[in-house]
């Protein structure tokens, strides 16, 4: 396979502050078509990790390579057109319509002083429409519940034409239902497109079910990698979250289900 | 497996169905044209209201004949009323106004954040200071008292914006500028008592607000730093619509965001510092003209910084005209009547924002 983005030997502290989240030695991978999740506690640095593969954050060490090549040799430009970050967003102060919102993806392909093509505004509606959001697209966007943002937000992702998609906790305050659909989506877009995906997440099960590879992190240091079924065993896991879980296997898929270990007495025998 | 796909279930929905809910080139020439069409007449009106009334279909004429050099049926003393002290007034007015307006919406886009106004972040108050210390220490230095007043801008607005930086609560910069503005009045107070009294009459004026006193140093620098100010800011509109949204996500979709917050930054600080150098501390015009734009057209800063511009420079003339003619002959502090209208304002986007 491939390999579309690099994150080579990354050490990276915050001046300062917060030492939890210094990162040392961490290299991960994501190929053409991959979808690779990022699991760890909180503040293990994923969401640091996720900063430094967009070249928001400058790694003290080690490099960041797009196929092949430095990020720091490409203009933000060019790298917009090729990787997109979907994080939760919140409410944006001024009014603003979900195409409009959309329609800002296409900053890195238009000059400064035009106004979007028809071209532009095809593409966004495409995107709009491949997220199942077409019909927001003349809604405010403060109007549109958490659930419909995801998909307004993935589709100014998609409408950037990126080969590679960053997922910062996407679907963090939804619902199982809309969990389940954002990520089927990612993950269609994957196989369909052949687009790379780099998600952090909290929800194992889903990572475990939709991930082709998951990367676990612990305080900043890489604890393991490689496809859910080796990797997330009840003894990994558990130390990871430095908390007893079971790891069972789903119905259907056979992909590893993670609940917890009870401690205490249970509720029907007192 | 797979959940529900939630792809096809909308894949024969029109796309042709929703494409008015963005900014067109047709949209925002109407927009322009309304603002720029409503700016002329209002211009004239201002023109031939005042103590000395000439009537509207004496005006084109005298213009002309002005221009060619012949002579007109205008009065001397009409003459000199209308062409020496009223023009200049009326484009210090135009001037101001769309100075402290384009500054007010590259502000609120910067900062992302609908309270931002240049008078409200203790900007105008760094531009006062600045000013007011030319006036004391370097009056005899040419165009002293602008470039001081975009120095104390520049320096107001990095430590408020220091200060107050906060994602989740807009209402704490707008506390960070109140207590900027407190502060600097009190500076400016103990300036004035180094002041003479000639000196110290002028600065009292001017700090409400007077655009009778402007000089022609103060209008050329002012329509220098509005054309400038353009010229820089409506490049960077595409990106500020991005910074509105927030800067992270502006960077992931390829704004260099330091620059352009540096380049804004500045640019929102000269034109502060030439409109207060040269009127004083007219408020509220940066918050309430584009916020109107806004409701009316759209949060896109491709229409809201030219249209903003059109529209503070509409208030800030309608305001000193009502200044120089509610109670004549004295006179009204401009900064007052914007006041009226601006603090009003103000309190509704405040108790929105919550």
């Amino acid at each position: 396979m491939s390999c579309m983005l690099q994150l080579r030997d990354i050490h990276f502290s915050y001046p300062n502050r917060r030492p939890r989240e210094t990162i040392s030695g961490v290299t991960i991978e994501v190929g053409a078509g991959e979808l690779v999740a990022l699991l760890g506690p909180n503040g293990s640095g994923k969401s640091t990790l996720l900063s430094i593969a967009l070249g928001a954050l400058k790694p003290d060490r080690g490099e960041v390579l797009f196929d092949g090549s430095p990020v720091a040799r490409f203009s933000r430009r060019e790298l917009a057109q090729r990787m997109a970050m979907v994080a939760e967003q919140r409410d944006i102060r001024f009014p603003m319509t979900a195409l409009e919102y959309v329609l800002t993806g296409r900053f890195a392909y238009t000059n400064a002083l035009g106004f979007d093509s028809p071209g532009d505004v095809e593409i966004a509606m495409q995107a709009l429409s491949d997220t199942d959001a077409a019909q927001f697209a003349n809604r405010r966007f403060n109007e549109l519940s958490s659930g419909e943002r995801q998909r307004v937000t993935l589709a100014r992702a998609l409408a950037q034409q990126p080969r590679l998609l960053l997922l910062d906790e996407p679907t963090a305050n939804a619902d199982i239902a809309h969990q389940l659909s954002l990520l089927d989506l990612v993950r269609r877009l994957t196989r369909e497109r052949n687009l790379g995906a780099l998600i952090v997440t909290h929800e194992i099960n889903l990572a475990s079910e939709f991930a082709d590879r998951v990367v676990l992190i612990k305080d900043g240091r890489l604890a393991a990698c490689g496809a859910p079924i080796e990797v997330m065993t009840a003894e990994s896991l558990s130390s990871l979250f430095e908390t007893p879980l079971f790891v069972t296997r789903h119905p259907q898929s056979g992909a590893p289900v993670v609940s917890w270990k009870l401690i205490g007495p249970r509720k029907n025998e007192q | 497996m797979k959940a529900e796909s939630l792809i096809e279930r909308n894949s024969n929905q029109s796309l042709g169905d929703s494409v008015k809910s963005y900014l067109t080139r047709r949209r925002a020439l109407i927009v322009i044209s309304i603002l720029l069409g409503s700016l002329f007449i209002c211009a004239i009106a201002a023109l031939i209201t005042g103590s000395e009334r000439v009537a509207a279909w004496q005006i084109f004429p005298a213009m002309i004949s002005k221009l060619t050099g012949t002579a007109s049926s205008l009065s001397i003393e009409q003459d000199v009323i209308i062409f020496s002290l009223r023009l200049p007034r009326i484009a210090l007015a135009v001037g101001v106004g769309a100075a402290l307006a384009i500054a007010g919406a590259a502000f609120q886009a910067l900062l992302r954040n609908p309270l931002a106004d240049p008078y409200v972040l203790g900007v105008s108050g760094g531009a006062a200071l600045g000013s007011i210390t030319a006036i004391i220490f370097a009056s005899q230095i040419s165009f002293s008292r602008p470039l001081f007043g975009f120095a104390g801008a520049a320096l107001a607005t990095l430590i408020v914006y220091r200060l107050g930086k906060r994602e989740d609560d807009p209402a704490h910069l707008v506390l960070a500028g109140v207590v900027m503005s407190t502060f600097l009045s009190s500076v400016i107070v103990l300036m004035t008592a180094l002041a003479d009294n000639v000196k110290l009459r002028n600065i009292t004026l001017w700090l409400l607000g007077d655009l009778s006193s402007g000089a022609t140093e103060g209008l050329i620098f002012v329509i220098v730093a509005v054309a400038a100010g353009a010229l820089v800011l409506i490049p960077q509109s595409r990106a500020l619509n991005l910074m509105m949204i927030g800067e992270r996500d502006a960077f992931a979709m390829g704004v260099e965001t330091a620059r352009v917050r540096w380049v804004v930054h500045l640019t929102a600080s000269l034109l502060t510092g030439a409109a207060v150098s040269a009127g004083g501390a007219i408020g509220y015009v940066g918050l309430v003209t584009p916020h109107l734009v806004r409701l009316a057209a759209g949060s896109d800063n491709r229409l809201v910084i030219p249209a903003s511009a059109i529209a503070g420079a509409l208030m800030v003339l309608i305001a000193d005209t009502i200044a120089r003619t509610a109670l004549a002959p004295r006179e009204l502090p401009t900064g007052a009547i914007t006041a009226l209208i601006g603090a009003p304002v103000f309190i509704y986007l405040l108790l929105k924002s919550r």
